[in-house]
């Protein structure tokens, strides 16, 4: 398994979306896992989002979002994070949670989200989402 | 991507390397040393600015603040904010950032979050290593920015050239917890939401604290001022920019610019023989051997001081390799 303090973790709350419990509550739940995280606050840009996780060589982007702008927002993200070099499953992990219908989370899916959580989700099952999904990185490989 | 080609990308300022090669001093310890035999030619630009105080005290706020009358006067801005490490668990939650977002997309401005990862000082061991990289990177003014409370906490003076201070009124005790320990650290004290009660009393209780060193000051020829600042406005915060830039002006003038920096060079060559000491130890007391040598302590056979001068012995081997 990868060594958690040294994965860095983005949580990121895009849009007009001021509802950051959840998003807060899964920050504090990686940190208490291990993971060093760092919480963007709410409103973000799709490009505040992208230069925080290349400031921060972020390992893993979750993304938070119940506003309904998840089909906008989401794939915005992926394609400025690509257009930077960063490719989702290779370079980072991406997650996103909230309120995002099952046909939407099959859609982002496809786009290169790796897993979309729904309201309800056990901590603990995000956390052994994170320790799986890591390991498949390039910089964790080598 | 090889080292050397990302060191290269990192200096002509490319964001994604210089983010790569801040975790790569963080995490990796013998590719920090190459990276810095590399890039230490190209550093020496940035003027760094300690930003400490108490928990709650509005730091990132003013930074926000100072980020953008930095960056007005031309300035290229790297920071690096500080967070603890939870010594249960091992992680963290930077939430400094935050704060300052806005400036995330200025192609002239880069924020780095960063975890103590153990260390007790307030810094990050590797945080003098990042400030290298956005040194050579084209960054010239750095802001690292940590909590500080009391004495343990000093580690900022062995980073910055111009440490500030920050408390806020009503704290109480914590004001006597700052004059025990960082009084003698702070070149400028900043008294921040000052809009709010008890600003006076904070603001005589320090100053009281200051007249004790009265006589240093003099000798040094900078008497550290108390500036009020209210980081919701930047008119709030332009007099602590102003301060900044005096004391700036007064370390380059005085020549004690020199002084402070050659003291934070020694300081670096020491802590990084001590680390490199320390793990050498440990390696040797992991080994076979070395469990015997206890064993023989346990049982009374061999005095602390006879196993620790054989370990020493050994270590001389150890430290060559």
């Amino acid at each position: 398994m990868v060594d958690r303090s040294k994965v860095r973790v983005v949580i990121a709350k895009p849009g007009l979306d001021g509802h950051d419990r959840g998003a807060k509550v899964v920050a504090r739940a990686l940190k208490e896992a291990g993971y060093e995280v760092i919480y963007t606050g709410i409103r973000q840009t799709p490009e505040q989002i992208v230069e925080t996780v290349v400031q921060e060589d972020a390992a893993v982007l979750g993304i938070s979002i119940l506003s309904g702008a998840h089909m906008v927002l989401i794939p915005k993200i992926i394609k400025l994070l690509e257009e930077r070099g960063i490719k989702p499953n290779e370079d980072i992990v991406i997650f996103a949670g909230g309120i995002i219908p099952p046909d939407d989370a099959e859609e982002l899916k496809k786009m290169g989200v790796a897993e979309v959580f729904g309201p309800g989700t056990p901590l603990r099952t995000v956390i052994e989402f994170v320790d799986r999904a890591v390991e498949n990185l390039k910089r964790f490989k080598a | 991507m090889t080292l050397e080609s990302l060191i290269q990308s990192a200096l002509s300022g490319d964001k994604k390397a210089i983010a790569r090669l801040i975790t790569l001093v963080e995490n990796d310890e013998e590719k920090a040393r190459e990276i810095i035999r590399r890039i230490y030619p190209h550093t020496g630009k940035a003027y760094v600015v300690g930003i400490t105080g108490p928990p709650g005290s509005g730091k990132s706020t003013l930074l926000d603040k100072l980020i953008k009358l930095a960056r007005d006067d031309g300035h290229k801005v790297g920071v690096i904010a500080i967070d603890p490490t939870s010594p249960f668990t091992g992680g963290a939650l930077l939430g400094d950032r935050l704060r300052m977002q806005r400036h995330s997309t200025d192609p002239g401005v880069f924020i780095r979050s960063m975890a103590t990862r153990g260390s007790l000082g307030g810094l990050a061991k590797a945080t003098n290593d990042a400030v290298k990289v956005l040194d050579a990177s084209g960054y010239d003014l750095i802001f690292v920015e940590t909590v500080g409370v009391g004495q343990i906490e000093v580690d900022i003076v062995k980073t910055a050239d111009t440490v500030v201070l920050v408390t806020v009124p009503g704290l109480g005790d914590e004001v006597q917890a700052i004059k025990a320990g960082l009084m003698e650290v702070a070149d400028i004290f900043a008294i921040n939401k000052a809009d709010r009660e008890g600003t006076e009393m904070v603001y005589l209780e320090l100053k009281m604290a200051l007249e004790f060193e009265r006589d240093k000051w003099k000798k040094l020829g900078w008497e550290p001022p108390i500036v009020e600042t209210t980081a919701f406005t930047l008119k709030g915060v332009r007099p602590l920019w102003e301060a900044i830039k005096r004391h700036r002006k007064h370390m380059e003038e005085s020549g004690r610019l020199r002084e402070r920096r050659a003291f934070r060079a020694r300081e670096e060559v020491k802590t990084i023989i001590a680390s490199t000491i320390a793990r050498k130890v440990e390696e040797r007391l992991a080994r076979g051997e070395a469990k015997e040598l206890i064993e023989e302590v346990v049982e009374r056979r061999l005095d602390p001081y006879s196993a620790s001068q054989i370990v020493m012995e050994k270590l001389k081997e150890d430290l060559w390799r």
